[in-house]
């Protein structure tokens, strides 16, 4: 880690006008990412600028309907907080899926945004990465790469530069619910749609998303529609807790009176460089009742030109029945039944 | 006498540990504290052509930068950096000179004012090397397989026992025969306690170094060997040890360093590795293993192949037992065994909890199960049909061997009469179930160690010995015995480990603490007690006077009548009668060689498991398991369930999530850290059940203890592989068994 | 096949140190007057600043827990935090949950207490995080389940195994504990 100078503005724009003078700046929030790969070596800012002591966020219904989380919002009191839990239980049930409490007491709505790649080479300094230094190659594209993408890697058979994944769970709900984060920047706010905030590697895998460097986020707008009631979040790791996700799928659907699938999304993590969706697989519901061959085709469809590299290419019928089984737990009505025996009450 | 062996008491150091007052080796303090941070090689192997510290050497605060360059003399011999745990061959130095024999090898030593300032100016240190190609994958080099070197580590590890009968022929016309490849991954120990050393200069050049080990007079003897210096110059403190699971039987590089470092500087120095740099010496060798097994149609094996070729490094022969676990446990008069290791570019293995043990059980006892399959008889019943009292491997009977009750015992409590053998019979919804089960085994080995006992004025007793308590309990155990052996309350005993300065005791690790130092600590308390028996005879009027030391006991902190208690004189009045001083007593403890030479010793253990399989997803829980154990006399039936469950969540670590992965393009572990190096977490872990089955062996040593460290992880891993078997039908010889060798 | 090793990274800012400040940390309600670059952990800030080494360093990455420390009455990890960015705040460590002297049983925190009865732990190391972390999930009140306490005590490694003793001993006392404590 190197030495940096520390500041605390209390304001938005103090700190926006203050990270634009600094190239080599920073803003830190949670730091449960940034200042893990800072002591890698991996983040070399020269200066951090300590947003915690802006007006602090809230978690408020929005006049039109839907809900604004607060950018400096924790993750754990997002996931906990009774408007989330009733009303996108989706997105609590993500969030809780994702790193442990203490993690989650740090982290922010904001900060998750930018939770950068559990790649081993992104993070060891001493191989190859076109993320972390462009142009020195990509040690996981030939090596270990069990945690990699397999898909939105290469278009038309080039060779990848970069086959990171993203690792947030938090960020695959906000794609299944379409959200919208809103951005403050020397040029006043703007707004993201939050399939545009995350882009695919291609020629400057460097960059992870569309936002620059000098622009903050101050919060993130859920849209009216809900899905609470026929969802799921179904994350697949190497143990029960506390490890990225192999694979995650969150589905939310949209039921008619009869049964029938009205609307669903369907958005995929540890499986891309941004939390993967496809519009035509999502299309091939509408309309249907639940079947396993049905779901059987959407997965096929959501995972069309998945591509493996070795250590990951179980990943590709691993997604594909995780996105049944989802499916199945989201149209039921249940969630991740992770827990059926050992539920006592204790209190 | 007190009663305190046997009971479960709570751990004499509990209250040390709750509150943060137990300090580790990297938590003492000293004025003119120095820290170090340890920069490693980024290649596998080569030359390094040119090392520039100069821009770390430049920031105000940085004391020294310490490379092959400019490093001190040290000790000329390879004889000088063997450890009590060193293989054959030639130990690894620290900044020896230019060349790199694996990745992650530590280059040179930066140290500052600061921790943060050594770390960052390690980061402006700048290499560049002269790569050679590097040879780091065993299963593509199993051609250069040899015979390994042997030395004095051999003695404990001996080569498998010469064929014995004819494998091939009876094999060959056996009318049930199974064979399998059985492999796992490196893994590397990871205790919680990152290594670390705090190296207090003294005045006149003495060091006291607080280090992490599991034998304080070990990196005592590494370092005046190393070093050239006095034993009374060095002394190792190391109080408590946040775990070491045996990566603490060798002195790491960090104390070398940090002596180093401390020597040159003459100022004190702590050094502590980063989590990263903990999977940069010694782990558990990827080993692959080969068996072949052939029965009669009763169920009698009587053919065992069974081969193993471990990795290790370029520059010391480590070496396990793999293959002598199939005769030990099985009675097949024919048999052949072969064990080979291949040198790689890579840092040598170190004994990792039940090493060998671990790796070879697992695989017979796959095999066994895949007989019962071939046989269509129940993988219990196979095993009660091949029982033997005989360890054939030294053809001898063992001293004890409760492990036909340790299988009713623990088949009952699991449940395993209720078992349907067809694979994928049982499920619960999307799960399948499978019941699986294993036996265990483990050495009980005795070596020598001494004691000291002192009965302070105020009668209190303090006794020490210079072993470890990694966990253990070692403490708590000691102290029982004591207070039994002088009939004390616990509250006036005080046990004291983990000081070169004390009594000579061996490292602490084979689960062989408890019957080692527990037997010093028993004899030196006895020794002590004749004395006092004098004194208090001494004592004006005494009761026992005319008494003879057969006669005697103690108990309720007084020496009395066996047959008469009120006759009693109490352990202060003895004490009183030593003019003013206290009595003091330091005692040897030997095996008895002649009375244990004749038998086999171990500890056995049958383990059940029940694993959750979803048959689309491949996801693996153990929702429950049952050990019982026949590990002897069991001091403490409180810390002894903790050991065993502690080992059994090793196995479910072992079986299902551990491994230490390569990228052999590079030679480098690439899932250095504890989030991408899975081991359980708090959810991984449901019901685990421990029966401590009743087991009398005099023969092993006085306490009739056998040592639990290991005996908990041996029979884990092939008990949950058979139990994905007859979930799932997939027969998985690899671990882990992740998700993805199920779908 | 070897793979081309990178040059050092290029962009690497040219060395210099930020200086020190006096930061005031209010640990276990007592205000220290530490001097501290901004680099300085919180968890650093404790052990080696402020010789408060009852919170254990086991990776340095948030990736084990055994750095846990309660900040306002939350559980976080402090190795993933910088000590100046917690001036101001209520810093609780684990030498700050007994109440006198912890030699006396029954000055220490019931969790404690539960953690030695229970023999939930081997080693030690990973304990004082193990029990802060406890007493952040009792003070978050999310657990209503044995399963419930595992999931939630999953971000607290302990490699010599004592879970099943650690959530026996977390269940005891939100048993012994009122609901409206």
């Amino acid at each position: 880690m190197n030495s940096f100078s520390y500041s605390r503005p209390d304001n938005v724009n103090a700190a926006v006008s203050e990270i634009s003078g600094q190239k080599q700046a920073k803003f830190i929030a949670g730091g449960t990412n940034l200042l893990d790969l800072m002591k890698e070596n991996v983040e070399h800012p020269h200066h951090l600028i300590d947003i915690n002591h802006l007006p602090p966020g809230f978690i408020d219904e929005l006049p039109e309907g839907g809900l604004r989380l607060g950018a400096l919002v924790t993750n754990a009191d997002t996931a906990y907080h009774e408007l989330v839990k009733k009303n996108y239980p989706l997105l609590s049930m993500a969030i809780l899926a994702g790193a442990s409490p203490q993690l989650r007491n740090m982290a922010t709505n904001g900060g998750n945004l930018f939770q950068r790649t559990r790649c081993y080479y992104f993070y060891d300094t001493a191989t190859p990465c076109n993320k972390r230094e462009p142009g020195s190659g990509c040690g996981a594209l030939t090596g270990y790469n069990r945690i990699h993408a397999i898909l939105g890697t290469a278009s038309s058979g080039d060779t990848p530069q970069c086959i990171a994944t993203h690792p947030s769970d938090m960020c695959v709900a906000l794609r299944a619910l379409d959200a919208v984060v809103r951005v403050s920047g020397p040029n006043g706010e703007r707004t993201v749609p939050i399939a545009d905030f995350h882009r695919l590697p291609g020629d400057e895998p460097q960059r992870d998303n569309t936002i620059e460097p000098d622009e903050l986020v101050t919060a993130i707008d859920l849209p009216q529609e809900h899905f609470n009631t026929h969802y799921t979040y179904l994350k697949l790791r190497d143990r029960a807790s506390y490890a990225f996700a192999l694979v995650s799928v969150a589905v939310a659907l949209r039921l008619d009176e009869g049964g029938q699938i009205a609307e669903a999304r369907i958005a995929l993590g540890g499986v891309a460089h941004k939390p993967w969706r496809n519009p035509a697989a999502e299309a091939l519901l509408t309309g249907k009742t639940a079947g396993e061959t049905l779901f059987r085709q959407v997965a096929e469809q959501l995972l069309d030109g998945a591509q493996g590299y070795g250590n990951n290419t179980f990943k590709i019928e691993l997604a594909k029945r995780a996105i049944v089984r989802a499916l199945e737990l989201a149209y039921a009505g249940s969630t991740q039944a992770d827990d059926a025996y050992n539920q006592e009450d204790i209190l | 006498m007190s009663n305190y062996i046997g009971k479960p008491l709570s751990r004499v150091d509990g209250v040390a540990k709750v509150t943060g007052k137990a300090k580790y080796a990297a938590e003492f303090d000293a004025p003119d504290l120095a820290y170090g941070y340890v920069v490693s090689s980024t290649i596998t192997k080569g030359r390094i052509t040119h090392i520039d510290t100069s821009e770390a050497l430049s920031l105000p605060g940085v004391l020294s930068v310490i490379t092959h360059e400019n490093r001190p003399k040290i000790a000329w011999l390879d004889m000088s950096y063997k450890d009590q745990d060193a293989p054959p061959g030639s130990p690894f130095r620290p900044l020896r000179d230019n060349k790199i024999s694996y990745s992650g090898q530590p280059i040179a030593l930066v140290v500052a004012e600061t921790f943060e300032l050594a770390r960052y100016a390690a980061s402006l240190i700048r290499v560049d090397y002269r790569e050679a190609p590097h040879e780091t994958n065993l299963d593509t080099n199993l051609h250069r397989a040899r015979k390994p070197k042997s030395g004095l580590a051999s003695l404990l590890k001996p080569p498998p026992p010469k064929p014995r009968g004819n494998f091939d022929e009876v094999y060959a016309a056996s009318s049930a025969k199974v064979e399998g490849r059985y492999s796992h991954s490196p893994e590397h120990h990871n205790p919680m306690e990152m290594f670390a050393s705090t190296v207090v200069y003294e005045k006149d050049d003495k060091l006291t170094i607080y280090d992490k080990t599991q034998g304080a007079q070990n990196s005592q003897l590494y370092v005046t060997q190393a070093f050239n210096m006095s034993f009374s110059d060095v002394r190792v403190i190391s109080p408590f040890v946040g775990g070491a699971f045996g990566s603490g039987l060798r002195p790491q590089y960090q104390l070398f360093l940090a002596v180093m470092a401390a020597r040159e500087l003459k100022r004190s120095v702590r050094v502590t590795l980063t989590r990263q740099q903990m999977f940069t010496f010694g782990h558990r060798p990827a080993t692959i293993q080969n068996i072949a097994l052939g029965a009669d149609s009763t169920g009698k094996i009587n053919a065992i192949y069974h081969d193993a070729v471990g990795e290790t490094s370029q520059f010391e022969d480590y070496t396990e037992i793999v293959p002598t676990w199939s005769p030990m446990i099985y009675p097949a008069e024919n048999v052949t065994l072969d064990y080979k290791i291949v040198p790689l570019d890579v840092f040598t293995p170190l004994d990792m909890r039940a090493p060998g043990g671990v790796t070879g059980v697992p695989a017979i006892e796959t095999a066994i199960d895949e007989m019962a399959y071939e046989l269509g008889i129940d993988p219990l019943e196979l095993r009660l049909i091949n029982y033997s009292d005989r360890n054939m491997a030294e053809d001898k009977p063992f001293s004890s061997k409760e492990l036909r009750e340790c299988f009713r015992q623990g088949a009952e409590r699991f449940g395993w009469a209720k078992r349907n053998p067809q694979p994928g019979s049982m499920r619960d919804g999307r799960n399948l179930i499978g019941w699986g089960m294993s036996t265990g085994m483990w050495d009980a080995n005795q070596m020598p160690a001494r004691a000291e006992a002192v009965l302070t004025v105020n009668g209190k007793l303090r006794v020490t010995s210079a072993t470890a308590d990694i966990g253990t309990g070692t403490y708590t155990i000691m102290t029982q015995i004591a207070a039994d052996t002088l009939g004390m309350p616990i509250e006036d005993v005080m046990f004291k480990l983990g000081d070169s300065d004390m009594p000579l005791a061996p490292i602490e690790g084979g689960s062989w603490t408890a019957a080692t130092v527990g037997s010093a600590v028993k004899v030196v308390c006895e020794e002590l007690g004749k004395k006092l028996f004098k004194l208090a005879q001494k004592v004006p009027g005494s009761p026992l006077a005319k008494a003879k030391w057969e006669d005697v006991e103690f108990a309720d902190k007084h020496i009395r009548l066996k047959q008469n208690p009120v006759a009693a004189v109490s352990l202060q009045q003895a004490v009183d009668q030593n003019g003013g001083a206290a009595v003091w007593q330091k005692s040897t403890s030997l095996p008895a060689m002649m009375k244990q030479k004749n038998y086999a010793r171990a500890a056995h253990s049958a383990v059940f498991v029940e694993v959750m399989v979803d048959e689309d997803l491949g996801t693996i829980r153990v929702t429950r398991a049952v050990s019982a154990i026949a590990g002897g006399k069991i001091l403490n039936p409180k810390t002894a369930r903790s050991q065993i469950i502690g080992g059994m969540v090793w196995g479910i670590s072992k079986a299902l999530e551990e491994e230490s992965v390569m990228d052999h393009s590079i030679g480098r572990f690439m899932n250095h850290s504890l989030a991408e190096y899975h081991v359980p977490v708090n959810a991984d872990i449901h019901d685990l059940d421990v029966i401590f089955v009743e087991e009398h062996d005099e023969i092993v040593n006085p306490l009739g203890v056998k040592g639990l460290g290991e005996i908990g992880i041996v029979g884990m891993p092939a008990a949950i592989a058979n139990a994905v078997f007859h979930a799932t039908g997939k027969r998985i010889r690899e671990l882990p068994i992740t998700l993805d060798k199920i779908l | 096949m070897q793979t081309t090793l990178p040059k050092q990274p290029v962009t690497r800012p040219a060395p210099r140190l930020v200086p020190t400040q006096p930061v005031t940390l209010t640990i276990n309600g007592t205000p220290h007057q530490l001097q501290l670059a901004p680099w300085t952990s919180l968890l650093d800030a404790l052990r080696e600043y402020a010789h408060l080494t009852g919170t254990k360093k086991g990776c340095d990455h948030g990736q084990c827990g055994a750095c846990t420390v309660l900040v306002n009455g939350k559980r976080i990890n402090s190795c993933l935090t910088l000590a100046v960015m917690k001036e101001g705040d209520d810093i609780q460590t684990i030498e700050g949950l007994a109440t006198g002297d912890p030699a006396n049983p029954e000055n220490l925190h019931p969790m404690q207490r539960a953690f030695i009865e229970h023999d939930a732990y081997q080693c030690g190391y990973c304990t004082p995080g193990q029990i802060c972390s406890a007493v952040g999930l009792m003070n978050e009140g999310h657990a209503k389940s044995r399963s419930d306490i595992q999931e939630l005590m999953s971000g607290n490694i302990c490699r010599c195994g004592a879970y099943p003793h650690i959530t026996d001993a977390i269940q005891e006392v939100m048993q012994q504990t009122p609901k409206n404590a």
